[in-house]
Parts: structure tokens; sequence; C-alpha cells
């Protein structure tokens, strides 16, 4: 207790956040020993944990860089189908550890030099405009996924925009990517416990990162880029730090999601996605990383749990959305909120009190 | 406080979400008694009801089709329960918005329900996941209208109702060869939806074959299919005299409306996807004259079974059955030929009713709304005559 007290602030801060994770995960490992654990739920699990490493990578950008991104579903497009492709062509070739250790490797590598490729000349830009660039990214990888064809036969690798028999494999080639069928027949790979690690391992590297120098230094760049810039702030490198290691938490958040279903399909990652991430981490809390970590794991099981009511769960989810967004960011229900763990605080210290005086 | 209030509240719903039981939503009419049990229930012994689940899009962009089957499958249920006078099947509908992911989660759903057969999924990508998650399981899925062939490849419990993709295709090419209806071919297709592009793709292939020339092979994507009079005016152009149309008919009655326009008439050919077309509100259907299509399914057949599905569809919801709802409905009737056959009742685990469905789908003929003699072969895939229609007056005609 005394030493915990001592604890930077911050260190304390994330030791919560972990806590909040590892507690999840004895929770949920509870309830499947009991036997209580719905398939409903234990089928949402590693979902869950994608879009939390996907809520966390994009605070990243959001919230510590200052910079709106709208392809992050982009990012998790490309490491998907890269992850999903080594995953694939190494099944039964070598074990099954390697093979998701390549497929998670390829997969976060590949959307980091999407990264580095895409935000080179975008971070230049910021505000709106880089918004809407991304936005384009996100858009373009998924039509380019839509209409790529991928195979080997015996003479190698065959590719093609047009359509599968434009790529002139032999007959008895395999086909990869086939178009707008994406990838079929993906063995599973995902499991929870990895995907609880993966979370893990997102909020080391993230939440050291912030803390770190290289951290301050972007979180300056957020506050005033002028400012940032006189005191010799590197500010392209910093961009770029952040930038990076977001879409590289994309991509590995993309190959478990993609590895936890037997197809994959571009489609899946359109604006909508990358939107509904936007929303996790704005509910959660721009710059709140715990936050995002909650908000992404209630707000993926929320419509499941409103799935009883039918056709109504899409307005009860979007009213529910409002609600929570007032309730955690308009200032008149933010100091009535103040108010209102004041009185408790007041009540609990007054009781001992009144102990004391009989 | 706050971290100690939102971690409380998070495990409270986790909890709650374990406990959630399975709510009955299906439409069930649990009125019948065992003492009214007619001679089906005494050969199968037991009246114990088999579970049901279905999943499609309600919601979304697809809904039309997800409403279709899930109108159909309710249709079926009822009737049969009404008939032999007891609950021979409870049935639940889940929605999955034409989404893998939200798929998994209503098969999820139906499976904390108690769900021994599926009757879905009604699309083809979300098909594929809920499929690979069915030979897991092994339970027992008849899919209605996913027609991508990947969906049967997946496993021997898998079986279809409707053609594949590249059945299609392949059947649509010669028959346009054999009744010469074209010479010089132009395909419109949607290159970012399975469906089309699978049937492209062996469309293309077995025309070739055939000695018949592809002039124009415009695609759209579903972001860009507001306007497809540049497809139209390509076709146009290159000189077609035919238009292959393997797309969904909402896009298809654009495709009409724009050659109209331009004041280019050849034939239309399309495949199931058209079905429908003559039902879309606001759309002259005079533009359809003369469309043909490779469907299973006419509303205006006559054959009795058809008629009889047609009427009750049209007193319970208010509109022509469309394939899809066709499709949805011989499918209950296949699962409840394997009760009358007594192979399946619904004291069996869900594993031991997909082995005896297997064996009984293989080798059973299934007469049903979309065709006579109907057979399944052990991949999965259905064998059943094609039929072409010809739209003649506002009505589908059989074609020849």
């Amino acid at each position: 207790m005394f030493r915990l007290k001592n604890l930077r602030k911050s260190t304390k801060s994330n030791l919560i956040t972990f806590g909040i994770v590892i507690g999840f995960y004895l929770v949920i490992q509870l309830l499947s020993a009991l036997g209580m654990l719905s398939s409903s739920l234990s089928g949402q699990l590693v979902p869950i944990c994608a879009y939390v490493i996907l809520a966390i990578s994009l605070n990243l950008t959001v919230g510590i860089l200052g910079e709106l991104s709208l392809g992050h579903a982009g990012f998790m497009s490309v490491g998907a189908f890269s992850g999903t492709i080594v995953w694939t062509t190494l099944y039964g070739q070598v074990p099954n550890w390697l093979g998701l250790l390549l497929a998670f490797v390829v997969g976060g590598a590949v959307a980091g030099l999407f990264g580095f490729i895409v935000g080179v000349p975008v971070l230049r830009l910021s505000g709106d405009y880089l918004a809407i660039v991304t936005l384009a990214f996100g858009e373009i990888v998924k039509n380019v996924m839509n209409a790529c064809y991928l195979g080997y036969d015996s003479k190698g690798i065959h590719f093609s925009f047009k359509d599968a028999a434009s790529m002139g494999m032999e007959a008895d080639g395999t086909t990869i990517i086939n178009g707008a069928i994406g990838i079929t027949g993906i063995k599973k790979g995902s499991t929870f416990i990895l995907g609880i690690i993966l979370v893990i391992l997102t909020l080391v590297v993230i939440l050291n990162l912030i803390n770190s120098r290289a951290g301050r230094a972007i979180k300056s760049i957020r506050d005033n880029e002028i400012a940032a810039r006189s005191v010799g702030i590197n500010i392209t490198k910093y961009k770029l730090m952040a930038f990076i290691t977001s879409a590289v938490f994309a991509g590995i958040a993309g190959v478990l999601y993609s590895l936890n279903y037997s197809s994959l399909v571009a489609k899946k990652f359109d604006y909508n996605t990358s939107i509904l991430i936007l929303v996790f981490v704005v509910l959660g809390g721009i710059g709140n990383i715990r936050g995002s970590v909650i908000a992404a794991a209630l707000l993926t099981v929320l419509p499941e749990m409103l799935r009883s009511l039918n056709d109504y769960r899409m307005l009860i989810y979007a009213i529910v959305l409002i609600l929570v967004m007032i309730f955690s960011q308009s200032p008149q229900v933010v100091a009535w909120r103040k108010r209102m763990v004041e009185m408790f605080r007041g009540r609990f210290s007054k009781r001992p009190q009144a102990k004391e005086v009989q | 406080m706050k971290k100690l209030i939102s971690a409380a509240l998070a495990s409270a719903m986790v909890l709650s979400l374990a406990a959630c039981g399975s709510t009955d939503t299906g439409s069930n009419a649990s009125t019948g008694t065992d003492s009214t049990a007619t001679a089906e229930a005494s050969n199968t012994g037991s009246t114990t009801p088999i579970k049901l689940g279905g999943i499609g899009p309600t919601t979304g962009s697809a809904a039309s089709y997800g409403i279709a089957v899930m109108q159909g499958e309710e249709l079926a249920v009822n009737e049969i329960n009404e008939a032999a006078g007891y609950t021979v099947f409870e049935f639940s509908f889940e929605d999955d918005e034409h989404d893998a992911e939200k798929a998994m989660n209503a098969y999820n759903t139906l499976k904390d329900w108690g769900m021994q057969v599926l009757l879905g999924t009604v699309t083809s990508t979300p098909s594929l996941s809920v499929a690979g998650e069915t030979v897991n399981d092994n339970m027992f899925m008849l899919t209605p209208s996913a027609s991508a062939v990947d969906v049967v490849e997946t496993g021997d419990n898998v079986f279809q109702m409707c053609f594949t993709d590249p059945n299609q295709g392949v059947v649509s090419a010669d028959y346009i060869a054999e009744n010469a209806l074209g010479t010089k071919i132009g395909v419109i297709y949607d290159s970012s939806d399975a469906y089309s592009s699978g049937i492209y793709t062996a469309f293309k292939a077995e025309i070739e074959a055939k000695g018949l020339e592809i002039v124009a092979a415009e695609s759209f994507t579903s972001d860009n299919k507001s306007d497809l009079s540049t497809q139209v005016t390509k076709c146009q152009n290159a000189g077609a005299d035919l238009v292959f149309l393997p797309i969904y008919y909402n896009e298809a009655s654009q495709i009409l409306i724009a050659a109209d326009k331009v004041g280019y008439k050849p034939t239309f050919f399309g495949c199931d996807g058209m079905d429908g077309i003559l039902s879309i509100e606001g759309f002259d259907t005079s533009l359809a004259e003369g469309l043909m299509l490779l469907c299973p399914f006419s509303a205006t057949a006559t054959d009795e079974t058809t008629q009889k599905f047609v009427a009750s569809y049209e007193a319970a919801y208010g509109e022509t059955p469309i394939q899809f709802a066709a499709d949805a409905y011989d499918c209950v009737y296949a699962i409840y030929q394997c009760v009358q056959n007594g192979s399946i009742n619904g004291d069996m685990s869900v594993s031991e009713m997909c082995e005896a469905l297997k064996a009984d789908f293989t080798t059973m003929t299934f007469n049903g709304t979309t065709g006579e003699g109907q057979t399944w072969e052990a991949n999965g895939m259905v064998s059943k005559p094609p039929r072409v229609y010809v739209v003649t007056n506002g009505e589908y005609a059989t074609a020849e």
C-alpha cells in the first residue's frame, strides 16, 4: 500500500489499465470454468480484443498526436490480408505457433510500411485535410483488395486486377485472394488468450511510448506545433513515429480479427469500420487509453445485448451513444457529476466523524 | 472512485450477458397438444419440437432478400405446425446485416437458443464464415440462397437449395448459345459482389468455349452504382445484341431504364437475382418486356405447390414472393420430409441430426416450389432442372 502511493501517477494509472484487462480475462475464464459463458459472448471475445487494439492504436493518432485519421480500417485491411496470406500458405508446413507469429509480424510490418508510405506525404497536412486523405486511403485499399486476384501454381505466383481467369493459372493452381469473394477457407488461428496477450502487448508499447521522451515530443506537437518546432523537435520524425506505430497495431488487430473467421473480404474494412473505431476512441475519451479499452469492449458487446429488441436495437444503440457522449463530455453534466461525487464523498467522510462524537 | 465504478459496471455487464438466457423470438404456434398428434408424430416416435434457426440480413442493403427468406421460412413452419396439429418446428430468425462478423454473432445467439438445424445464411459472404463454424459444431446447414461454390465446399454438412454461381453462369451460356439468342454478348456485372463475379467468371469461360464473343464486359461496384448509364452506353457502342446481367434486380431495373433512355434494345438475360424485378415499386414493368431470366421459381407457375405457396404468402405478407422466399420455403419442407421419413426427431443431438440429414439429403428426392425431382449430391450441391422465363405482358412466361 505504501509503495503503491509512491508510484508515479502515470504508472499507477497504467497499472489500473492492465488490471482491467487481466481482470476481464480472469472473469471470462471463471465464467467459462463454471459453464456460464454463453456461445454468444464467447464468440465475441476475439473481436472485442481486436477492436480494443484498434481503439488503442487509433487513440495514439487522434488523442496523442492530435491528428484526425479516418482510414484506420485501411491499415487493418492490409494487415489482415498480408497476415492471412502468410497464415494460409504456411498452414500445415510449419508449426502453428510459428505460422501465427509470422502472420502477426508480417501483418504488422506491412501495415507499418503502408503507414510510412501514406504518412510521409500526408503528415505535412493537418486537420481536415489529413482526415480526408486518410479516408480516401481506406477506400482505395478497399477497392484495390476487392479487385485483386492472387494465386500460385507450380510456375510461381499469378496476379490480376481483372478476373480470376486472367491470372492464367494452371488447373491445379491455388487461388489465394479471389476478388470480391476474398480469402476463403481460413483455418481459425485466433484465440481469446492470444487476443489478450496482444492487447497487453499493445498497451505496453503504446503506454510506454506515450510516457517516454518521444511521447512528450509527440504531445508537444499536438499542443502547439510552432512552439514544438521552435524548441528543436523534429516534427516529421515524431509525427511519423506515432502514425506508423498506430498503423502497425491496426495491422496486428486486422490479423487477429481475420484469423477468427473462415473468410475474409475487403468490403468489411470500409469507412464504416473506420468510423466505428473512431467512435470507440471519442466515447472513451480522446487521449484516454483506458477509456478506449472500455469503450471498445462495451460498444462491441452492446449491439448483441440489444439483439432481442430486433429492429429497434439500432435506434437504441444510437440513443445510447448520444447519452454516453452527453454524460461524458457535456460541460454541464460533467459539472453535475463532480457535484454528485463530492456529495457522496461528503457523506462518506461525515459518518465516521459522527460515530466518533457518540 | 470512477475507476471502481467503471470496473464494476463492466463486470456487471459481462455477467448479465453471460446469464442472459435465450429469448424465444420464434414464431411458433405451441397450441397443439400431443393428443392431437397425427400419424406423422407416431412415425417419429417423438413430439419434441425441432429448433430451426435462420440467419439473414433483415436490415441494411441486402434486407429485401433476408426478409423474403425469413417470411418464406416462417410461413412454411406455421403451415407445417398447423397441418401436423402439434409443434413440429420452432423457428427463430436472427439478423446479420449482410456482415460476416454479425452473422457469427447471430449464429452463436441461435446456438444459445438451442438451434438444431441452420437454414441460412442468405448471402454468400456471411455464409462462408458461418459454414466454417457449422463444420466445427457438425451442425446441418441448408442455405436457401448463398450460392457461392465455396460455401458448400466448406464441409460435407453444408447443403444448398439454390444453384451455385458457376452453375448458373454455365447454364445461362449454354442456353444462350443453343437458342442463338445473340452473337455479340455484353455483360454488366458487380465486381465487388461475390455472387455476380462468380457467375460472370463461369459464364465467360463457357460462352467463349461455345464460340460466342463477349464484346463488352462492364463492371460496377457497390459504391459506384448510382448511375449505370455509362456501362449501358458502352455495351451499345460495342454493338452487343444480348446483354447478360448476372446482378440483382434493383441494379437491373436501373440498367433497363438507362437502356430505354438511349433507345438501346438488346435482349437482356438475367439469373435468379433478377426475380423480383416486376414488383419494384415505381418501376415501369413495360421496360422489362422481353427480359429473359434463368430462375428456378416463378410466382405465376401453374403447378399446385407453387400456387398454394404464392396464395398463402400473399395472404400472410401482402406481397408476391420472390425466388428467395420460395427457396426458403422449400428448405423447411425439405427438412420436414426428413421428419416424415422418421429419420430425425427433436430429441436428437445436433451432431446426430446432422448425420441423419446428410444421409437423407444425398438419397432423397424432393418436390418443391423451385422444381420437381430435386436431388442433392454428396458435396451439397442441388440438382434441379433450370427454367428460363421471358417477361411477357408484365408476367413471367416459360420460354419456348
